[in-house]
């Protein structure tokens, strides 16, 4: 197992990205323009492409180089890309009417990354692993995954809700790289082209609701219920 | 080497009718592609069952895995394309969409094919790429009638989905650390490597991975409280789609559950995940119960039945045991045929009536003496009541669950499946012989293609209510030892 035996060096490297990008999604949990959202989207997914790279170089996994240039391009790039052009299409910048104001909203996602340290260390007891960079991967991976919950759940954008399922996506890549980075390759460079293929999916989403819905704040979606 | 042969056809023929209304747009062609592609699948699927014996087989470098339950949720999904094809000629003619249809029959085919082939996958990984790329496909064929009510629907349904399925995905990876604690960092994530690492990966992890997974493809099933995207989805759909997307993709998520339930019982952690999957499904018949008695729109009451029929489904994996696993597998088959019927009928009737709500719907049984009867069969066995199908796996899987552990969820089900009976045939009673009936009839009309599919579904469902086939009960049965290896 990679994790048991790291050097020092390489588990504060692996600390330092992991936790930049954890800050990272707390940039986008405490802005309230969609912009900066993108923009804190493309750093973390830089940083989880230094992370793979990292990754690959101390824990000798080659592929794992192929994967680092291929998240770089699709999440740093190319996806940020796409969403941008979306964002040009629109006529919001910002959101409008907040849910929760950004400040509360951050306080909650302290809490969130409290209960995630708790169950991660529990889980990483388990294998005897506390002391070691597995229960900060699992903590940003849980804590990812509940930001990107509380995001879907208190912004209203449309924008804000595919980005928060990115966010949702990056945790779970993030940690995957440092808890299995022997997972078949395969199976992480079809998870890259499925983003690509969800990203395009939500454009043509959003484009139908700007034409037949008329706005792209999901606040006016209530049509449908009971 | 026949089943191969088989199954690379069932996936060539839809995926050939895509490319081909893809590229020749006449809509009158594609229709007859889509509707030639799933009868060859249909035809495919049919025999594999009988010739899949007790193993599992394995095909294309091991990446398509073929056992009992993967044949019979495949023979189940190929009926409903089949079905939903030949309704959907009548159907989208109804709607005089021309210059989109080969879009529609192309989103069609595709989605027959990930719905197919999903319980093939035998990487967990890409299992989890074929349940999503279902839904990117399903999205569109939702959002097909372009009005702000069904872009609403789309929307809810992918937000909701993939962020319920990233959950599943998440609670993957965790199965697949856990398995390198027994298999090394590097291994194929293959329901079988896990099945037989299971015994030795470590119980908590296990449990909260499974659990992550239970909740993510438990929203794709439709599990309440995962369920809100269900409703709009089903309703504001083409009725070809909802037939699809109730009678063929949940079952294909309901697998996933299975399987790796399947793999949680190899390890021997107790009874809390069989609980869990007991708790939703009883939950899912509550929530179903409840907004079926006060339903208003015709699809969304078929939507809310479907909850109710995964919950029961849920109930039967639940309860495990060789009665609740075939109880549980006859279900999905009889589920599937019954809600084709019902949603092909609730189409004809909102094109014939030019509403969706229950309210304005009067006097059917006047005006569509065969249709409306049909329909009514359907409904009566779609609550569950004798002699169609839906009585007799029902009525099994409430016997599975009659032992101390479970016993309290037998008595909701039950209780709650006559709430189910009366709200449903109440509604029924207003549309067939409600006071306010108009004299004329409605100015709909129902062809010849909307109306087979539906004796193509009722006739089947009522031989099935009256003979559960001894050949089918030792294949099934012989499913509920497979999944759960080692268990008495």
């Amino acid at each position: 197992m990679l994790i048991q035996h790291l050097s020092p060096l390489a588990s504060s490297l692996f600390s330092l990205l992991a936790i930049v990008s954890l800050l990272l999604s707390f940039v986008m949990l405490g802005s309230r323009w969609l912009k900066n959202y993108l923009y804190a989207f493309a750093a973390e997914s830089w940083a989880i492409a230094a992370l793979s790279a990292a990754v690959g170089y101390y824990g000798n996994y080659p592929e794992l180089y192929l994967i680092a240039v291929l998240t770089l391009l699709f999440r740093g790039l190319l996806l940020p890309y796409l969403i941008w052009r979306i964002i040009r299409r629109l006529e919001v910048d910002r959101e409008i009417r907040e849910i929760l104001q950004p400040s509360s909203a951050l306080v909650i996602g302290a809490l969130f990354v409290m209960f995630a340290l708790a169950v991660s260390y529990r889980l990483a007891a388990e294998y005897n692993l506390e002391l070691t960079v597995a229960v900060l991967a699992l903590t940003v991976m849980l804590s990812m995954k509940l930001i990107g919950f509380l995001m879907l759940a208190v912004r209203h954008e449309a924008i804000s809700q595919v980005l928060g399922l990115l966010v949702l996506e990056n945790g779970i890549f993030l940690g995957s790289q440092i808890l299995v980075p022997g997972m078949p390759l395969l199976i992480e460079l079809v998870i890259l082209f499925d983003l690509l293929i969800i990203v395009v999916c939500f454009g043509v989403l959003v484009s139908y609701l700007l034409t037949h819905v008329g706005t792209t704040s999901t606040l006016g979606l209530k049509r449908l219920v009971g | 080497m026949m089943i191969g042969v088989l199954l690379f056809v069932l996936a060539l023929a839809p995926l050939v009718a895509l490319l081909g209304c893809l590229f020749l747009r006449r809509p009158r062609l594609c229709e007859a592609l889509n509707l030639i592609a799933s009868a060859v699948s249909f035809a495919c699927a049919l025999p594999v069952p009988f010739l899949v014996d007790g193993r599992q087989m394995l095909f294309w470098s091991d990446y398509v895995i073929i056992d009992r339950a993967g044949a019979w949720v495949v023979l189940c999904t190929s009926i409903v394309y089949f079905l939903a094809s030949i309704y959907a000629v009548g159907y989208m003619r109804m709607l005089n969409e021309d210059e989109r249809l080969n879009r529609f029959y192309a989103l069609f085919a595709g989605f027959g094919l990930t719905t197919l082939i999903a319980p093939l996958m035998n990487s967990i990984g890409i299992y989890w790429i074929a349940i999503e790329l279902t839904t990117l496909v399903s999205t569109f064929l939702v959002a097909f009638e372009q009005v702000a009510e069904s872009i609403e629907a789309a929307w809810k349904y992918i937000m909701v989905v993939s962020a319920g399925i990233s959950l599943a995905l998440l609670g993957t990876i965790l199965f697949y650390w856990t398995g390198t604690f027994v298999l090394g960092p590097t291994y194929q994530m293959t329901w079988a490597v896990l099945g037989a690492a299971a015994p030795k990966m470590n119980p908590v992890l296990l449990i909260l991975a499974f659990l992550l997974v239970l909740v993510g493809y438990g929203t794709k099933v439709g599990l309440a409280p995962m369920h809100s995207w269900l409703p709009d989805a089903h309703s504001e759909s083409p009725a070809p789609v909802s037939a699809m997307l109730s009678g063929a993709l949940l079952n294909t998520a309901m697998i996933g559950v299975v399987r790796f339930l399947g793999i949680t019982r190899a390890a021997r952690v107790g009874e809390l995940p069989q609980l869990v999957l007991v708790v939703f499904g009883a939950m899912s018949l509550l929530i179903g119960a409840l907004f079926i008695v006060r339903q208003q729109g015709i699809k969304r009451l078929m939507a809310y039945s479907s909850i109710e029929h995964m919950g029961v489904v849920a109930l039967g994996f639940g309860f495990g045991g060789a009665l609740g696993v075939a109880g549980a597998l006859y279900h999905m088959l009889n589920h599937s045929l019954n809600k084709s019927l019902m949603f092909f009928g609730a189409g004809n009737m909102m094109r014939a009536y030019g509403t969706k709500e229950i309210l304005e719907i009067t006097g059917v049984s006047r005006f569509f003496p065969t249709q409306g009867a049909l329909w009514l069969a359907g409904a009566i066995a779609i609550t569950g009541a004798p002699p169609f199908g839906l009585f007799m796996s029902e009525f099994t899987i409430m016997r599975a669950g009659l032992k101390p552990s479970f016993s309290w969820a037998v008595y909701a089900m039950a209780a709650l499946l006559i709430v189910i009976f009366v709200g449903f045939m109440n509604h029924f009673r207003s549309m067939y012989y409600g006071e306010a009936a108009p004299d004329a009839a409605p100015s709909g009309k129902v062809s010849a293609w909307c109306a087979l599919p539906m004796w193509l579904s009722l006739v089947p469902l009522l031989v099935l209510g009256l003979w559960w086939p001894a050949g089918i009960w030792t294949y099934l049965t012989s499913i509920a030892q497979s999944l759960s290896p080692g268990m008495p």
